[in-house]
């Protein structure tokens, strides 16, 4: 499983370990890339995988192991050096300079010059043969403000092969591009193996992990666990393989019991929503997917007042919401649970308890005329904490958490009353999939205690998995509802892209 | 600081560099330590170099420079908290002296009447401040620094046009003396205001639902948005709560020199600044406690007190003063970084 093609190896990892305090977060990893090979790197949140490409880009130094680099051993690996060695990192968080153009960003820090002035020829016709290089047809004169976040992320791989990289690695970068955009570049990453690089591949979306890698290498709790040709994996094997539990233990089974309509949207128009209706009842977990960018995000922000709506009716309990903002949904009892934890869901100054009593501080929950109780909040984290089942302290500080348990603290708000509705966006977006599983029975458990469930997810395998119902949107409109037998994935999928027949008409 | 079971977890936390243990702890030292070593090197040195520093006489001065200092800083750190600034802090005080000099020269005669009347429109200036920048920052989404650098200019210009750029004065006896020269001990009359306003703030920023709202403001105001807290009525807020902070230290400072000033105050915005910043409020906000401020502000006014008494010249310590500003938003960041 472990052999060798001596010849194409770019990179060999040997025996790595590394341990912060006490903590081994590396523990005689060995690892592979060939020249022309998509190679993925999978493990939940904490497995290693960070460290090692930490290591291998130079910015960790690894306390035992080598790295070979194209047959240099390397002993003190610096970024510097790595760089000049051809190991090329793209992370999850770009490093452009969005006032620069995507040509100066190419160059940037090496800027071909002409005497003591700037080469600007030279400079427009690298960054068109950089940009030509991997297949994209962008202006090097545009500022980099105006892109995509899918064409930044290109340009930052123009980028890295434009500093002759032999290895190309990248961090999650699925994780904000829509699927067109993921197939696009996944088009890219085929010309690249094609032109020999060595790309590693790191993600938690297993479906393009078997789409996409030649080889697929699972870490768990900093050990190596396998290497596996795709051809001879299974998702349930490669779940089992990372988290030591199977596929079908992770999705919560609930028991549908629907009751009176807690939820009911009419007529919702804004900016990028048509005409939507929907309903959803106690004790029923609702799925809302599509793709990104149809609207299904938009349709959740518009119960809480976060997306303007020209027309339509959002009910609680049959009581209509007006002017809604956050503040005013969540008297009523909706409650929306944002998708990016970092820029709306956290408060980043604040300790992981903090961010658990602000939302009971902030509907009242927990003070009385203005005055806050500690001790009640100092019981309502110990009990987020409890029933979530959050790996922290309370008084830690947020961001020094995982992701995972980042999530679940998001979460902690479900306590700070009895809400009628919640409403989740993207609630499993890049956490590892014991958390996954965490987030998925606290759903269950809203939605048996009686609360209507409604989740918004690109992750089609998990609104399957999940929802009693579901709603495809497309196009900031509803184009499908699927009930019972006809929650397929074929039938979801069908739906992102064209009308689906009269019979899913939502009406 | 970490727990067993989280220790796992520490190394793939996404904004944890490797190994930032000993630094986290480094600046928690220079976030708790440093400023009280400061403080005692700054107290042992003036009083070695001074005899008059450890006088009672002296620490009356100290209290009352501080009971000023304390409470505008206490004003600039309800506004840093939520990741603002208040620029007009110094024009604030100028312009509260006047309106409350003019007032009470106005309105005239003897006993509590004129008093009253301008003490009222006094805070009333602070108050309409606070208001304005509040509401235009918070509803506007304009940054704060530009418009409180504004408005200053406006209540500085207003200062200087009823007072036609000169002291008022006549002011009631029975103000300058009772509010400016009264003293319990070695505690003026001042102290005591300030107290109470470090007091209140502390029970303000603990204990109350606005306190914690101004927190997560700063920290995050998207997130608390969405975490329902009103968070255009507490920008408001932060910026009313400076204003009238303001406008209290500047009547006390009123009584003390006796007159309606268009000029007075002008270092308070420098000092308050510095102040808030070295005892460890975040310029980037939601970050900074209370007795720390106050131990901040004790801080530059025992050094500029004991600068004055061996006799470094002002224009010297307008240099140091700017220096240690400089110095405390770089460490502020230092520790945002870790």
């Amino acid at each position: 499983m472990m052999s060798v093609d001596t010849d194409r190896t770019v990179l060999q990892v040997t025996g790595l370990g590394k341990a912060y305090g006490g903590a081994r977060a590396l523990d005689d990893v060995s690892f592979d890339l060939r020249a022309g090979e998509i190679h993925a790197l999978l493990g939940e949140n904490g497995a290693g995988k960070s460290t090692l490409i930490k290591s291998i880009s130079g910015s960790v130094r690894p306390d035992t192991g080598t790295i070979a680099i194209a047959g240099h051993v390397e002993t003190a690996l610096t970024p510097a050096v790595a760089t000049r060695l051809g190991v090329g990192t793209v992370f999850q968080e770009l490093s452009l300079v969005p006032q620069l153009t995507i040509a100066q960003n190419i160059f940037l820090g090496q800027e071909p010059t002409r005497g003591s002035l700037l080469d600007k020829r030279a400079m427009q016709a690298g960054a068109v043969a950089a940009l030509a290089r991997i297949g994209v047809d962008l202006d090097p004169r545009r500022r980099v403000t105006g892109l995509s976040r899918a064409q930044m992320q290109l340009v930052e791989i123009a980028r890295v092969l434009h500093r002759d990289s032999r290895v190309l690695i990248l961090d999650e970068p699925t994780a904000s591009l829509s699927s067109g955009e993921a197939d696009r570049l996944f088009e890219t990453l085929g010309q690249l193996r094609a032109q020999g690089i060595g790309i590693i591949y790191i993600s938690h979306r297993l479906a393009e992990v078997k789409q996409l890698a030649d080889r697929i290498t699972v870490l768990r709790d900093g050990r190596f666990i396998a290497t596996l040709d795709r051809a001879e994996v299974t998702d349930d094997q490669l779940v089992r393989l990372m988290a030591g539990r199977s596929l079908d233990q992770m999705f919560a089974t609930v028991s549908r019991t629907p009751g009176e309509t807690r939820l009911r949207i009419d007529g919702l128009c804004g900016p990028s929503l048509q005409d939507v209706a929907i309903q959803a009842r106690a004790g029923e977990i609702v799925g809302i997917a599509g793709l990104v960018g149809s609207g299904k995000s938009e349709i959740g922000r518009a119960c809480f007042g976060l997306e303007p709506m020209s027309a339509g009716t959002i009910e609680v309990d049959g009581t209509p919401l007006r002017r809604v903002s956050p503040a005013s949904a969540m008297r009523r009892g909706l409650i929306y649970y944002p998708s990016d934890r970092h820029a709306e869901g956290l408060v980043r100054t604040a300790s992981l308890g903090e961010n658990i009593t602000l939302a009971p501080v902030a509907t009242g929950m927990m003070s009385r005329l203005g005055l806050v109780s500690h001790r009640s909040g100092a019981a309502r984290q110990r009990d987020a904490i409890d029933r979530l089942g959050i790996k922290g302290r309370a008084d830690r500080s947020i961001m020094e958490l995982s992701g995972g348990n980042q999530q679940k603290a998001l979460l902690a708000r479900s306590f700070a009353r009895d809400f009628a509705v919640h409403i989740f966006d993207e609630p499993t977006v890049g956490i590892d999939v014991g958390a996954k599983a965490d987030v998925y029975a606290h759903m269950r458990t809203l939605c048996e205690a009686g609360a209507a469930v409604v989740m918004i997810s690109s992750d089609t395998e998990e609104v399957l998995g999940m929802c009693h119902r579901i709603y495809v949107v497309r196009e900031g409109r509803l184009v499908a509802e699927l009930t019972g037998d006809e929650r397929t994935e074929d039938r979801v999928v069908s739906a992102f892209f064209h009308s689906t027949d009269s019979e899913s008409d939502p009406t | 600081m970490n727990s067993s079971a989280s220790v796992a977890e520490a190394p793939t936390a996404p904004v944890l560099p490797a190994g930032s243990r000993r630094a986290r702890l480094a600046a928690r030292a220079l976030q708790l330590g440093l400023l009280p070593v400061l403080l005692a090197i700054a107290v042992i040195v003036f009083a070695s170099l001074e005899p008059r520093f450890l006088t009672t006489l002296n620490a009356t001065n100290v209290a009352r420079q501080l009971s000023f200092l304390a409470i505008v800083t206490l004003a600039q750190m309800a506004v840093l908290l939520t990741a603002e600034i208040d620029m007009s802090v110094a024009s604030n005080i100028a312009l509260t002296s006047v309106v409350s000099s003019w007032v009470m020269v106005e309105v005239g005669g003897e006993g509590l009447a004129p008093i009253v009347a301008g003490v009222v429109a006094g805070l009333c200036v602070g108050l309409v401040m606070g208001l304005v920048n509040g509401f235009v920052v918070a509803l506007f989404g304009v940054p704060s620094f530009i418009v409180t650098i504004g408005t200053g200019a406006i209540a500085f210009g207003l200062g200087l046009t009823i007072s036609s750029g000169s002291p008022i004065t006549g002011l009631p006896a029975d103000f300058t003396r009772e509010l400016g020269s009264t003293d319990f001990g070695i505690f003026p009359l001042s102290f005591l205001f300030a107290a109470a306003a470090l007091l209140g703030m502390y029970v303000l920023l603990n204990w109350t639902t606005l306190g914690h709202y101004l927190y997560a403001v700063g920290g995050g105001e998207s997130a608390a948005r969405l975490l329902g807290v009103p968070v255009l009525r507490s920008k408001v807020l932060a910026f009313v709560i400076s204003g009238v902070l303001t406008s209290v230290a500047a009547v006390l400072l009123t009584a003390r020199v006796a007159s309606g000033e268009p000029n007075l105050g002008t270092e308070f915005l420098v000092l308050s600044i510095a102040a808030a910043v070295l005892g460890g409020t975040s310029f980037f906000g939601g970050e900074g406690k209370v007795g720390m401020v106050a131990v901040g502000a004790l801080f530059l006014v025992v050094l500029s007190n004991g600068m004055n008494l061996i006799r470094i010249a002002s224009y010297t310590q307008e240099i140091i003063i700017g220096a240690l500003l400089v110095l405390a938003v770089i460490v502020d960041r230092v520790r945002a970084r870790v």
